[in-house]
């Protein structure tokens, strides 16, 4: 290759980009939109942590909604009330004072490393999906918590992580029930439930009592005992795991007391 | 008018981009979950392909060849061009027309880096391509005709995937299957169908 070649060749693609380059700055100018003030300022308030729970694509897109009215102020789920009447406001908007019970997330298993039965010690990469597939989890219970903390990798506030036991713990006060912790378990142990809810059922399994007894010292083993201790018909064993029906439960917790396993946990008393 | 029409259909159907040759395969996959998105996507692919294969024409025949630089400096010279071209398209559209760019507006900058941009154009425009054994002069016209048909193909099989990928959602697909899995295997029986439109008119 001659330098003559080298030359052409920096002088066409120069060219081209010179050329280019200039159109395109002449056409900023020329072709300018004014952009809408509300969407930045709506971004601004919103977190910026783009967890998607609102169903925008990240806070710009959620931004973007609430400001041309297509989305409420109250979108933002992770925001919450504080962050919907700062918007309200924003916009001008009639903002009741009406703060509704949030949902927070919870994890739905008790058995800890040292309760659970093992079937084989796990030495992959600490992903719970890929230890599941790995001849059905480590775990003998098919149900529990596989402890490797996908929830926590997920989690876009870092409100989750493992505590002792090998448990994940979830502090609700960082948690905005985005739900991003609900979709990354792939047992389905975490749920969103009302925060003013104290009595829930830490177990999952819907195996036969005597089997979640040989595998775990935390699990459902249906007794029905939370159903006979019951006053407001809140509790039943539905598919050999109790159930509680929050819509009458009252958190009086008189089942939490008969309970053998202590899989039903009142979990008010450690808030 | 024979050879046109044959040029297109080879470009359209025989030759499709997606499912014979397999370029472009992250824009197939990425937007192909809802059949309204496709529509605008290849509503800009169309639209863009087009423009793109037309303007890289004119570098190539008055620039790059008679410069004789265009065998090593075709591919930055067209991504240059069609970069440019593209925020260019984007700006007038969002000035002239909001409807459109509302329609197809975040799918142009999408477009930019889509290979199957840069494949339809190189192909069109720069000779010594391997182009179904057709006799091609490689004039504007057979350039725009080809690039519609690599267009429309890409059209035709994404939103039809997209259709197909609609329906997939809602059957019982075994949990690991689900998404992404089941979508390589839907394109690979769709890609063994397209190979039944091989010798058609004899290319």
């Amino acid at each position: 290759m001659d330098t003559n070649t080298i030359i052409k060749a920096s002088l066409a693609l120069g060219g081209i980009g010179f050329l280019m380059g200039g159109i395109l700055a002449v056409a900023s100018k020329v072709f300018y939109v004014e952009v809408d003030a509300k969407v930045q300022l709506i971004r601004e308030l919103l977190p910026g942590i783009n967890c998607g729970a609102c169903g925008y694509p990240g806070c710009e897109g959620a931004a973007e909604g609430i400001a041309e009215g297509r989305a409420s102020n109250t979108a933002c789920v992770a925001g919450g009330a504080d962050l919907a009447k700062q918007i309200g406001a924003l916009l001008r908007m009639e903002v009741s004072d009406a703060v509704g019970v949030a949902n927070k997330a919870l994890l739905r298993c008790g058995g800890g490393s040292s309760q659970v039965a093992h079937r084989y010690v796990y030495d992959g990469q600490p992903d719970c999906q890929m230890a599941e597939q790995l001849a059905g989890g480590p775990l003998l219970c098919s149900y529990g918590c596989l402890g490797l903390g996908s929830c926590v990798s997920a989690c876009p506030f870092v409100a989750i992580v493992i505590g002792e036991d090998g448990l994940p713990k979830i502090d609700w006060n960082d948690c905005r029930s985005c739900g991003a912790c609900v979709t990354a378990c792939p047992r389905g142990i975490i749920a969103l439930v009302l925060e003013n809810k104290e009595v829930h059922v830490l177990c999952r399994s819907h195996d036969l009592g005597k089997e979640v007894r040989a595998v775990c010292k935390k699990g459902c083993i249906a007794c029905k005992a939370c159903e006979k201790a019951c006053e407001f018909d809140a509790i039943h064993v539905i598919d050999n795991l109790a159930v509680i029906d929050y819509q009458k439960c009252t958190s009086c917790k008189k089942c939490v007391e008969k309970c053998p396993t202590s899989c039903l946990v009142d979990i008010g008393a450690d808030k | 008018m024979e050879r046109l029409f044959l040029i297109f259909l080879a470009a359209f159907l025989i030759n499709n981009i997606l499912l014979i040759r397999f370029i472009a395969l992250c824009s197939f996959f990425g937007v192909s979950n809802q059949y309204e998105t496709t529509i605008g996507m290849s509503m800009a692919v169309i639209f863009v392909m087009t423009m793109a294969s037309a303007v890289c024409w004119g570098v190539w025949r008055f620039l790059l060849d008679p410069l004789g630089v265009g065998d090593f400096l075709y591919i930055p010279a067209f991504i240059l061009v069609i970069a440019a071209l593209v925020q260019f398209v984007e700006m007038v559209i969002k000035k002239v027309s909001p409807t459109l760019f509302k329609a197809m507006g975040i799918y142009l900058p999408l477009i930019t880096t889509n290979c199957a941009v840069l494949a339809a154009a190189t192909e069109s425009v720069k000779p010594g391509f391997w182009k179904l054994g057709l006799e091609y002069n490689y004039t504007l016209g057979e350039s725009i005709i080809y690039t519609v048909g690599v267009a429309l193909g890409y059209s035709v099989v994404i939103i039809m995937f997209a259709a197909m990928r609609e329906r997939i959602t809602i059957a019982p697909v075994p949990r690991s299957m689900r998404g992404f899995p089941i979508a390589f295997i839907a394109a690979g029986l769709s890609s063994l169908a397209f190979l039944g439109f091989k010798g058609l008119f004899g290319i």
